[in-house]
């Protein structure tokens, strides 16, 4: 029996990742490899002195245990070239790399997204040509140009996966023209498109000009491994917000909700966790409106302090202006912890047990945390049901999805329609 | 020789305005007005006027015979206001229905409530309500009784026969019934003259629930086939029981619904011996056997018991929470206040609250004009709280809504126990 084989590329993978991106990529190549599909994941290269950890860390138990391999790149210092020029780069990489006695550790890598998109793109076509697979995947869009070239050079079929958009990611100002390009030629160019919510889907229909019969939805799930407690004493009641601090995670929000709620009823602590390019802004915003003792900036949470800031929570909220998916509700209620979410969002689409409010409706917000807070019984269902809810989220499930669709695309490329 | 029973269940719930914590203290104008007349014209339109019409003219079609057309029904005390506020030709088609003499009514508590299991004063007052808005608007005293949802057991029956009715409705579940047939007239272990009449679920739910599903083996239901399979039954009575928005609401004008009705009775008139038949006649019957029925049955859900108003927690603290200020609330002796309380006593409240189906989208889901049972609680709770401030405003004789002058003003937060406070301040 063929194993499908997947040829991955992202751009996070745990524990080296700032957000959803890394723990959706690790989930789904988990389920895809308990599905018995073997997944080669290529990443780009981290800072030298991480390579040796993190190569250690991820793969030796794991990567033997999930039967998956991960690649690390060599990437160099220009910008993203045409095709004819891309040609000419490789070339040359080429024969550096032969001067060099083909050692990749020697080469210079570049400071900017620009170029770990380009260099990522060049690597790409190598693996291309010597990896063996059925099928190219790649998480967003800075993955889009290497999974151009991999299908260029191999001639299998391209799926891209959206887990945001430069919509989501800047409200729709300012949208930057390099980004935008490469996810609609990435999608364009791709055989299939994958979006991780209906919501997401729209956008997409919407902005890039896909048709909605190219693009499949999948949900994400979340990982239930390693659950761990904490002891946790709680003498005030918590409120958590646990994300970026930019402006699609809408954490400015969460401040004036929380001015509302401390307003009428003082005995309440807001914990903001999570680093940004907004965070000056939120601290001075706090100040402004007296709440400063109130409000409380944790900085940046990774791995078990993020189960143990869930559990020290009674409540958490994810306010985003525009979120494709969102996973953190999901892991708050794996920690028992009911939640209130925004409506503009992936996960508002599969989430039952929870509160749900338009973002920019403040006072909604503060009725609804006020509520959960002060009445305990709601407390208690949102909880017990929240999280028997989430035990049914699998990454089987998105797995399967992709492997459905894996083998359509593959089956329309060498049976199916065909052009006249 | 069927008898044939049919009652009708008329209800309209007050429903409420969103509610939020910022509204405690500031308003008390708990019910969408807007949107209970909006509903109430709509159903008049699409059920309760054309029905009456249907009703009205079979009555006078038969009405000379010797066989009538005959029929019962039970309308809450909120449905009535309603009527009378937003739309007054549907009492005005009630009692002309009322005036031909062929129509029953039976008694409920007012306002729909689930008061039996948590207060029997306020049970009592309700039913009493209830009458009284009967006798003035329909001129009838009703001798036969049905509890919110057809919820029943032994002890409510023994209940019902002290306050000196002769019959009680319920719901003939196969759980109590075991072998023996819904067709009979029943006694409860309980009572001693109290008759017990049971739905026979199968055949009224043919109607309310199957007629227009086109899965089903026996769609499309037509008066003939219907009536033939009625016309079979040789015991004591065929009870229909069912909601009347059954017809043109739950099954549209557009399935057949009125057709199918206004050809039934001629379908089943071509049994020469078929009649129609009210509750109150059934009660002369003899019982065939004494039935022990321990614990509360209902008409809903697939459990049919309680589970669909009690047992989650929400529910629970909900329920207790009302009728725990029942007697400060009372003794107050507040018109306004009173009413605002019993309008949370209507039993729709609670089964929004049920978070039993909740994941696969059901018929609670279909019913409920929340998006989620917590979002009801949580409007539930806020608004029980504006009662207590009201309670207090009244106990302590001063103002305290004036007092709040700021939208998010902290003086008075919220409780999930508003009863103890009240008990609290009252010693």
């Amino acid at each position: 029996m063929h194993k499908l084989k997947v040829l991955m590329f992202g751009w996070e993978f745990p524990p080296f990742m700032s957000g959803g991106l890394g723990t959706a990529c690790y989930g789904l190549t988990k389920g895809l490899t308990n599905k018995n599909v073997e997944v080669t994941f290529v990443m780009p290269n981290g800072p030298e002195d991480m390579k040796a950890e993190f190569v250690k860390l991820l793969i030796a138990s794991n990567l033997y245990k999930y039967n998956l391999k991960v690649k690390k790149i060599d990437t160099l210092l220009k910008p993203y070239l045409s095709d004819a020029q891309y040609k000419e780069e490789y070339d040359n990489y080429m024969k550096l790399l032969e001067k060099r006695g083909g050692d990749s550790s020697k080469i210079l890598y570049g400071k900017n997204i620009h170029d770990e998109v380009y260099r990522l793109s060049l690597a790409a076509r190598m693996i291309a040509e010597t990896e063996d697979f059925d099928i190219i995947h790649c998480h967003d869009w800075m993955t889009f140009p290497a999974g151009i070239e991999a299908k260029k050079v191999s001639g299998k079929p391209l799926v891209v996966q959206v887990h945001a958009t430069e919509y989501d990611r800047t409200g729709g100002n300012s949208i930057n023209d390099y980004v935008y390009g490469i996810e609609r030629s990435g999608m364009e160019f791709a055989d299939r498109v994958i979006a991780v919510s209906y919501f997401t889907k729209e956008k997409i229909m919407e902005h890039y000009g896909i048709p909605a019969d190219k693009i499949v939805v999948v949900h994400n799930a979340v990982e239930f491994s390693d659950e761990k407690k904490f002891d946790i004493k709680k003498h005030e009641k918590v409120v958590l917000f646990l994300g970026r601090l930019t402006l699609q995670k809408g954490p400015d929000y969460f401040v004036e909700a929380a001015k509302r709620v401390l307003d009428y009823d003082p005995d309440v602590k807001f914990i903001i966790a999570g680093t940004g390019d907004m965070e000056a802004r939120l601290v001075d915003r706090v100040a402004q409106l007296g709440i400063g003792n109130k409000v409380l900036f944790a900085g940046f949470v990774n791995g078990h302090d993020v189960d143990k800031a869930y559990q020290a929570a009674d409540l958490y909220v994810m306010p985003s202006v525009s979120e494709p998916f969102g996973i953190t509700p999901l892991e708050a209620l794996r920690n028992n912890v009911p939640v209130i979410i925004s409506k503009q969002s992936g996960v508002s689409e599969v989430l039952k047990h929870a509160l749900k409010v338009d973002f920019w409706d403040i006072d909604e917000l503060a009725n609804k945390i006020i509520s959960v807070l002060n009445y305990r019984s709601l407390h208690h269902e949102l909880s017990k049901h929240g999280s028997m809810e989430v035990h049914t989220f699998s990454w089987n499930i998105p797995a399967q999805k992709c492997i459905d669709m894996y083998n359509t695309v593959l089956h329309e490329k060498y049976h199916g329609i065909k052009a006249t | 020789m069927p008898n044939i029973c049919f009652y009708f269940q008329v209800h309209q719930p007050y429903r409420m305005k969103r509610y939020s914590v910022f509204n405690i203290g500031h308003n008390s104008d708990y019910f969408d007005d807007a949107k209970n007349r909006e509903v109430m014209q709509k159903v008049a339109k699409k059920c309760y006027l054309p029905t009456n019409q249907v009703m009205l003219d079979l009555i006078n079609t038969y009405k000379n015979s010797d066989r009538q057309f005959k029929i019962a029904y039970s309308i809450t005390g909120v449905a009535l206001e309603q009527f009378e506020k937003y739309a007054p030709e549907v009492l005005e088609s009630f009692k002309k229905l009322a005036a031909t003499g062929c129509v029953e009514f039976l008694s409920e508590t007012y306002y729909h409530s689930l008061s039996y299991l948590y207060s029997k004063d306020e049970f009592k007052a309700q039913v009493m309500l209830h009458r009284e808005k009967i006798k003035e608007l329909f001129n009838q005293e009703p001798v036969v009784f049905r509890n919110t949802e057809l919820i029943f057991n032994n002890e409510i029956a023994h209940f019902i026969e002290q306050m000196g009715f002769k019959g009680m409705l319920a719901e003939g579940a196969d759980h109590i019934l075991n072998w023996r047939s819904p067709n009979y007239v029943y006694r409860a272990k309980t009572t001693t003259t109290l008759r017990l009449l049971l739905k026979n679920y199968k055949l009224s739910d043919d109607v309310a629930f199957r007629f227009s599903q086109q899965s089903w083996k026996e769609f499309p239901l037509t008066s003939e086939k219907y009536a033939h399979w009625i016309n079979q039954h040789a015991e004591h009575s065929i009870n229909l029981f069912m909601d009347y928005e059954t017809f043109g609401e739950h099954q549209w004008e557009d399935t057949g619904i009125f057709n199918f009705l206004r050809n039934l009775p001629n379908e089943l008139f071509k049994n020469h011996h078929t009649k129609f038949i009210w509750p109150s006649e059934l009660t002369k019957i003899e019982p065939v056997a004494e039935l022990d029925i321990h614990n509360f049955i209902s008409w809903a859900d697939i459990e049919r018991d309680l589970s669909a108003w009690v047992g989650n927690n929400m529910q629970n603290s909900a329920s207790s929470e009302l009728y725990a200020i029942e007697k400060v609330l009372k003794e107050l002796n507040n018109k306004a206040l009173l009413e605002d309380w019993r309008k949370l006593t209507t039993s729709d409240h609670f089964y929004y609250m049920c978070t039993k189906y909740f994941n696969d989208g059901d018929v609670h889901k279909y019913f409920n004009p929340y998006d989620t049972p917590y979002e009801s609680y949580i409007n539930f709770m806020n608004i029980l709280n504006d009662i207590i401030l009201r309670m207090k405003t009244l106990i302590q004789g001063k103002n305290i809504v004036i007092e709040l002058k700021d939208k998010y003003d902290v003086k008075h937060r919220i409780t999930e126990r508003p009863a103890k406070l009240i008990n609290e301040l009252r010693t």
